[in-house]
């Protein structure tokens, strides 16, 4: 089965197959040569109505690029990303501006996406606008106050500017924002990492209950493997720009099969201060994109690296269950104990 | 004598709507080679406090009062030329931004720099190599190129790492750090706490934590204060804090942070707990207790009458009348 045909569920909403994005790099101070940072290099995963695909991952794996790329923030460099069964990936800024409509984004920092000069109600309007999806005045107005209610605010802050929200409300407000537009997707991209627990709850059980009344698919880009582990219903792990694990979340957490998984569900760090941490500490630094290892790229910090590790790259194998992994120790019979 | 002693601080904004109490007659003290950490809800006047301590707040709009004492000098009353040496130097700050807090068009090895010939008076070839070496201390790769790059070329974690990395560049006494670790995914965390607990032990450095994760503070911390609307509402060592939570704050923190393996705890996944209810707003006065609002446990009494911040037990402030008290007089 190759990588690209990997499917996690039935009837998809979102496909990317083979995508790839490659920055020019200037070369850094005498002897070094300009270079390509593949910064996303081979990803394809599929996304079904009403379901949530997580990513996660290293610091500069890739992330926030593959959800720039799919929006079209970033042009791709290769790969196709197919919305309801129409590839957008080649289509014209123009021929796509009606379809953008179906997929929209919440960043990390509300307060950077929202114009601090424009009062509320106009940063929600605007999508509601631009698509033609009110009838009227009225009808507006009636969507606009639907939103707040949806998202949990009061009416009266709709006049209000952003700054005088708190970070929990400025995240509703960009939530309501996306949610005008009626899309099919919507694409997180470490959207609750910056709130307090209480708050974080908050957004990630109104982004759940609004799954669930409107089917919508969430991309969910998030260091918070807790978190993830309450509200996703499939993961993928990228290292270094590509998947090295997909899995649901119940293989994922319970049985995770590539090292780095493994690495990385260790590391989280536990609420209790005398607690026994069996922390699997990766040695090595992270590789650079711009010069990838040989072989499997995790080998250089690999707690189970074998000869064949260092020259051969381990293909993103389907796993019996569902699910893929991308480790030459980690076979069908059973993850690698090592 | 403590490094840091914060003595009953009051920031309060004036607003065109009013006067917002953000930060409400706080006291605490922080030990050299001491982390205390500061966790409390959204907007409750953590990064407020930490600035007061930078003094990096607009100055007509804030007003201060109490004394913020650090080494002995109240910073709240030091001419802006003695803040400046202080600042990045003794006391340094990982804010909670980064991308608001780099400059755009200056490379990162010059803004690393830039500290170092401020402070230390390296001339540019010795900032230059010793901003590669602070990039590889914080795990950064190909640190020689990544010197000469933009901030708008890397991650965000990365973008993270370099604020740690100017932080750290002189080794302060004090080092204030809000949010530092909220970008980074959980390898790279350990990492930075490590660091950071490296220069507690190399130069006694004081560390100040602000942070929305729990699992963070059972880490690091030495001591937590818990924070509310502006208030210290709870003080303790950190075992003692997890152990036996005393003010309903408190409680309702701890009782809705997501773990890890909610499977292997017998627990379905699904909606996370929440603390129900909103925080009050800082600009209206309130005369009883600033929780009560949303405590479960609240008497009309609670509403009438703010608690004293007392010791419910040796080392363990809180302010609540209901939370438990040990029989020995502490
Ligand atoms: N405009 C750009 N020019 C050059 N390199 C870039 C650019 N944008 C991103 N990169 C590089 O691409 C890689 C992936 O970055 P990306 O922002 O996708 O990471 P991420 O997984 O979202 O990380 P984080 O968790 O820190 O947000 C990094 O090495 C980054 O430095
Ligand atoms: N420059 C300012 N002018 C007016 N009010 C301000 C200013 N800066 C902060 N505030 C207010 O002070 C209060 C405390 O804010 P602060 O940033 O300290 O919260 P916080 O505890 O750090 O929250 P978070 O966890 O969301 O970062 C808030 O009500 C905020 O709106
Ligand atoms: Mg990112
Ligand atoms: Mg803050």
């Amino acid at each position: 089965m190759s990588a690209a045909s990997l499917s996690l569920s039935a009837q998809p909403v979102l496909e990317v197959n083979d995508l790839r994005k490659h920055f020019a790099v200037a070369g850094g101070g005498p002897g070094r040569a300009a270079g390509l940072l593949r910064a996303v290099d081979g990803v394809s995963f599929s996304l079904a109505r009403g379901e949530t695909l997580s990513l996660v991952g290293e610091s500069g794996c890739g992330k926030s690029t593959v959800a720039k790329t799919i929006l079209r923030l970033l042009a791709p460099t290769s790969g196709q990303v197919v919305l309801a069964g129409r590839r957008i990936d080649d289509l014209t800024l123009s021929r796509l501006r009606p379809l953008r409509r179906r997929i929209q984004m919440v960043f990390q920092d509300p307060f950077s996406s929202l114009n601090p000069r424009m009062p509320v109600r106009d940063s929600i309007a605007e999508p509601i606008r631009n698509f033609r999806l009110a009838r009227g005045r009225s009808d507006l107005e009636a969507r606009l106050l639907r939103l707040m209610d949806r998202v949990g605010l009061p009416a009266d802050a709709l006049g209000r500017y952003p700054h005088e929200f708190s970070g929990g409300q400025r995240q509703r407000i960009g939530i309501a924002r996306a949610l005008a537009a009626e899309p099919d997707v919507i694409v997180c991209d470490e959207a609750v990492s910056a709130l307090d627990v209480s708050v974080k709850a908050q957004i990630v059980n109104l982004l759940m209950d609004l799954q669930k009344d409107h089917g919508i698919a969430l991309l969910f880009i998030s260091h918070d493997l807790a978190v993830v582990e309450h509200m996703t219903h499939h993961v993928a792990v990228m290292y270094l720009g590509r998947i090295v694990e997909t899995g649901s979340r119940e293989a994922l957490f319970e049985t995770p099969r590539h090292p780095y998984t493994r690495a990385l569900l260790s590391a989280v760090p536990v609420p209790e201060p005398a607690a026994n941490r069996a922390r699997i500490v990766l040695k090595g630094d992270v590789p650079s994109p711009i010069a990838p290892p040989a072989g499997c790229s995790f080998h250089t910090r690999c707690p189970s690296c074998i000869e064949r590790c260092r020259t051969e790259e381990p293909p993103l194998t389907a796993l019996p269950g569902g699910g893929a992994v991308a480790c030459h120790l980690a076979g069908a019979e059973g993850a690698a104990h090592a | 004598m403590s490094l840091l002693s914060v003595e009953n601080l009051q920031v309060h904004f004036r607003t065109p709507d009013g006067v917002n109490r953000a930060v409400d007659g706080v006291s605490f003290e922080i030990g050299s080679g001491e982390t205390l950490a500061i966790v409390g809800e959204s907007g409750c006047g953590k990064s407020v406090t930490s600035m007061s301590i930078l003094r990096l707040l607009p100055e007509p709009q804030a007003q201060f009062a109490g004394a913020i004492r650090f080494e002995g000098r109240d910073l709240l009353a030091l001419p802006d030329r003695e803040m400046r040496k202080i600042r990045g130097n003794a006391i340094s700050v990982v804010f909670q931004e980064p991308m608001t807090s780099l400059n755009p068009v200056l490379t990162v090895g010059r803004q690393i720099g830039e500290t170092l010939r401020l402070h230390q008076g390296l001339d540019a070839r010795q900032a230059e190599a010793r901003a590669v070496e602070m990039l590889s201390l914080v795990g950064i790769p190909e640190p020689e190129r990544r010197v000469h790059a933009y901030p708008h070329q890397m991650s965000g974690g990365m973008r993270q790492r370099v604020m740690i990395a100017i932080a750290l560049a002189c080794s302060p006494r004090l080092l204030i750090a809000d949010e530092p670790t909220t970008a980074l995914d959980v390898t790279i965390q350990a990492q930075i706490l490590d660091l950071m607990r490296d220069l507690k032990h190399r130069v006694g450095a004081a560390i100040m934590l602000i942070t929305h994760d729990l699992g963070v503070v059972a880490e690091v911390a030495d001591r937590v204060m818990v924070m509310y609307a502006g208030r210290k509402v709870e003080e303790a060592a950190v075992a003692d804090l997890f152990r036996t939570p005393r003010h309903p704050y408190t409680r309702g923190l701890m009782g809705a942070v997501p773990r890890l393996g909610v499977r292997a705890q017998g627990r379905a996944p699904g909606r996370l707990a929440e603390i129900p209810g909103m925080v009050p707003s800082l600009k209206t006065r309130i005369d009883g207790c600033v929780f009560a609002g949303r405590c479960p446990d609240a008497k009309d009494f609670c509403r009438l009458h703010a608690p004293a911040l007392e010791s419910k037990s040796p080392g363990h402030l809180a302010a609540c009348h209901f939370a438990p008290k040990d029989a020995r007089p502490a």
